[in-house]
C-alpha cells in the first residue's frame, strides 16, 4: 500500500462571473452567474514512503490544488485520497501534524519575531518534546548553516536566507512527508543550490517522502527521480525525466564552428537553426543520423576549428511537451 | 498525552502576541493620549447636560464622570474590528498554513484574540486609572475623576466581570473575522461591527440614557456586556443577584457566540479557496 493513495480525485470550482463596465457590475447585484471550472479530473496516481517526486505543469494545470487537498487545505469534489491512511481534509489535524508544507511564495514564519523564537512557537504549536526539538533544530541549523540569521527578526532577512528558514520551519517536527510548493522560487544560484542539495539530503539519508512542485526544471533534474506532469487538470505523465524527454525531443543540436565563412549546407535529415558569421547551429534527429556519422561527413568536405553537440535545454522540453498536449495556458 | 501538553500551543499562541503587542509602547501611549482627550470633552459634555437640569437623569453625575472614564480606560476591549493579523493573512494567502497547523482553528484564533485584546488595555487601562482615579484627585479634581468602585463586593464583582468583557470580546472578534475569511475583505465586517459594537455596547450612551421601553432589551443583547454591565456593577447600580445574573448573562452569550463562531468558522473553511499559487 503505497504512503500516498490517490484515486480519481476532482475538485470543481465555482467562479463568480459578470458582464464588464458598470451595468455589468449592476446585473451582477440581481443575477449572478455561475462558471464551473475543473481544475482537476479525475487524477490518479500513487505514491511510495520514500520517493521524491516533482509535480510540475504551468501556471493553472492543477498543481497547487493537487497539494492542498494532499495537505489538508482543501475539500475535493469527489474522489478518494489517503495518505498513510488518513483523508487529509477529514483527519485534518491529525493529518497535518506529519506533514510539512513550504509554500515559496508565502510565509510561514512571524514577520517580527527573530526566527528562533518563530522555531520556538513551532516547537509548542506541534507539541515536540524539548530534547527532540533541540536536536532537529540544530541539525537544520547546521545542514542549512542558520547560525548566523538565528536571531534577526525575520524581516530583516534576505529572500535566500529566509527560504532557508522556512525548509527549517517545516521539518522541525520531523515530518515523514514533506510538501515543497516552488521552494527556489527567486533565488540566486548559490541558494538554490543549497536549497537542492538539501532536499536531497534528507530524501537520501532520512526517507523523507518529498512532493516537489517548480518551474525551474533544473530542480527536477537535480532531483526527482520520477516526475507527475500535470495539465488541464489531468496527468498528462508519470515517468523519469528521461522517458519524458524521449518521449518528446529526441532533437539535438550541433555546433560547427568553420576555419573561413561558413558554408551553405545541404545535408539529408539536418536543418541549419542558426548561423552566426563562422559557426552554424544544426538540429539533427540522432535516430535518423548519429552524430558521429554527421560529424565526420561535415569534417570530410570542409575545414573545421571546433564541434561540439547538445541537447535541448530541459526548458524547451518541457515547453514542447506542455505544447504537445495543448496543455499551456490559454 | 497529558491534558497540560494538549493545551500547549494555545498558551504559546497566547504567550507570544500578548509579549508582542506590549512592545508596541508608542501606540499605547497615542491611545491613551486620544483616549484622554475624548474623556475630557466627554466628562464636559455631561457636566453641561445635567448642569442643564437633569433631575430625571437615569445616573447621578459622578456615575456618569466614572463611566466615562472607564470606558476610556477600557476602549481597546470593543471589539470592532476583524484581528488585524488575520486580516493580513487573509490578504496574503497565508491564511493556508493556519490550516496546516495542527490545532483547532478556532481555538488557536480565540487564543490570538483573547492576547490581542489584554495586552493592548492593559498599557492603557493603568495610565488611565493612575491619571483619572488617581492624580485627578490628588490635585484636587477628584469631582471630575474617576471614583473608586462603589464597594469591595463591587470591586470583585467588577473583577469577574471584567474576565467576562474579555472572553465576549474575543468571540465577537471572532464572528468579525469569520465573515473577514467568507468574504475575502476586513472592510464590510470591521464597517458593520464598529457602529453595531459602539452604540449596542454603551459606549456612546450608557444604556440607562436609551427609552424606557428598550432598556430590557438593550441590557440583554451581547454588546451590554461588554460596556454597561460591567460599568453597572463598579458604581453599584447592578450590585447582589442583579450584579450576578448580569456577568452569568455575559458569559452565557461568550459562550453561544463560541458556539456560533467555532460552527460558522468550520462551514467557511471547508469551502475556503485560497487564492493563486
Amino acid at each position: 500500500m503505497p504512503q500516498i493513495l490517490v484515486e480519481e480525485l476532482s475538485k470543481t470550482y465555482r467562479i463568480a462571473e459578470r458582464d464588464a463596465g458598470t451595468m455589468g457590475a449592476v446585473k451582477g447585484l440581481f443575477h449572478r452567474r455561475w462558471r464551473q471550472v475543473e481544475a482537476l479530473k479525475a487524477v490518479s496516481f500513487g505514491i511510495a514512503q520514500g520517493e521524491l517526486v516533482g509535480l510540475i505543469g504551468p501556471n493553472g494545470a492543477g498543481k497547487s490544488t493537487t497539494i492542498k487537498i494532499l495537505s489538508g487545505i482543501l475539500e475535493p469534489t469527489s474522489g478518494r485520497c489517503e495518505v498513510d491512511g488518513l483523508v487529509p481534509w477529514r483527519q485534518r489535524v491529525k493529518h497535518v501534524a506529519r506533514i510539512g508544507v513550504v509554500f515559496g511564495q508565502r510565509t510561514q514564519l512571524w514577520w517580527d519575531l527573530p526566527v528562533i523564537e518563530g522555531f520556538d512557537l513551532l516547537r509548542d504549536i506541534y507539541r515536540v518534546p524539548q530534547d527532540r526539538y533541540v536536536q532537529a533544530r540544530d541539525e537544520l541549523v547546521a545542514l542549512l548553516r542558520l547560525d548566523r540569521v538565528l536571531n534577526q527578526p525575520v524581516r530583516q532577512l534576505s529572500l535566500g536566507q529566509r527560504m532557508r528558514c522556512e525548509i527549517a520551519a517545516a521539518l522541525l517536527h520531523e515530518p515523514p512527508l514533506v510538501f515543497l510548493d516552488e521552494p527556489t522560487i527567486g533565488l540566486d544560484a548559490p541558494s538554490k543550490l543549497a536549497v537542492r542539495e538539501f532536499i536531497g539530503r534528507i530524501n537520501r539519508d532520512r526517507g523523507v517522502t518529498v512532493i516537489l512542485t517548480t518551474h525551474d526544471m533544473h530542480d527536477i533534474e537535480a532531483l526527482a527521480e520520477r516526475v507527475i506532469v500535470i495539465g488541464g487538470g489531468a496527468i498528462l505523465a508519470d515517468g523519469t525525466f528521461e522517458t519524458l524527454r524521449a518521449g518528446v525531443l529526441a532533437e539535438r543540436r550541433l555546433f560547427v564552428d568553420f576555419t573561413g565563412e561558413a558554408p551553405a549546407l545541404d545535408l539529408p535529415d539536418v536543418t541549419v537553426v542558426n548561423r552566426d558569421g563562422r559557426q552554424l547551429e544544426l538540429a539533427f534527429d540522432p535516430r535518423r543520423i548519429a552524430a558521429p556519422a554527421l560529424i565526420a561527413r561535415i569534417a570530410a568536405a570542409h575545414s573545421v576549428d571546433d564541434i561540439h553537440v547538445e541537447e535541448p535545454l530541459i526548458e524547451e522540453v518541457i515547453a514542447r511537451f506542455y505544447d504537445l498536449h495543448g496543455a499551456s495556458e490559454g | 498525552m497529558s491534558q497540560a501538553l494538549a493545551l500547549c500551543p494555545y498558551l504559546a499562541v497566547f504567550a507570544g502576541r500578548l509579549q508582542l503587542t506590549l512592545q508596541y509602547r508608542a501606540a499605547a501611549l497615542a491611545g491613551f493620549a486620544t483616549q484622554l482627550w475624548f474623556g475630557v470633552i466627554r466628562v464636559l459634555i455631561f457636566a453641561a447636560f445635567y448642569a442643564g437640569g437633569a433631575a430625571h437623569a437615569p445616573m447621578s453625575l459622578t456615575n456618569a464622570i466614572t463611566y466615562t472614564w472607564l470606558g476610556q480606560a477600557f476602549l481597546a476591549f470593543l471589539p470592532w474590528s476583524a484581528d488585524p493579523e488575520i486580516t493580513e493573512m487573509v490578504r496574503n494567502g497565508a491564511v493556508a498554513y493556519e490550516r496546516l497547523r495542527p490545532v483547532d482553528t478556532y481555538a488557536w484564533w480565540y487564543a490570538r484574540a483573547l492576547a490581542w485584546s489584554v495586552a493592548r488595555v492593559l498599557p492603557r487601562a493603568a495610565l488611565m486609572v493612575a491619571f483619572a482615579g488617581v492624580a485627578m484627585p490628588l490635585v484636587g479634581l477628584g469631582r471630575w475623576g474617576l471614583a473608586p468602585p462603589s464597594s469591595f463586593a463591587a470591586a470583585g464583582l467588577f473583577a469577574a466581570s471584567l474576565v467576562g468583557v474579555v472572553a465576549l470580546s474575543a468571540a465577537i472578534t471572532q464572528l468579525i473575522n469569520v465573515i473577514l475569511v467568507a468574504t475575502m475583505s476586513d472592510r464590510g465586517a470591521n464597517a458593520l461591527a464598529g457602529s453595531v459594537v459602539n452604540l449596542f455596547s454603551g459606549m456612546v450612551v450608557p444604556l440607562a440614557f436609551f427609552p424606557d421601553a428598550l432598556r430590557p432589551w438593550l441590557r440583554a443583547q451581547p454588546f451590554a456586556g461588554l460596556v454597561d454591565i460591567p460599568f453597572s456593577i463598579y458604581f453599584g447600580a447592578l450590585a447582589g443577584w442583579s450584579a450576578i445574573g448580569g456577568i452569568a448573562l455575559q458569559f452565557a452569550w461568550a459562550m453561544g457566540l463560541i458556539v456560533l463562531g467555532r460552527w460558522w468558522l468550520g462551514a467557511v473553511m471547508r469551502r475556503l479557496q485560497v487564492q493563486g499559487g
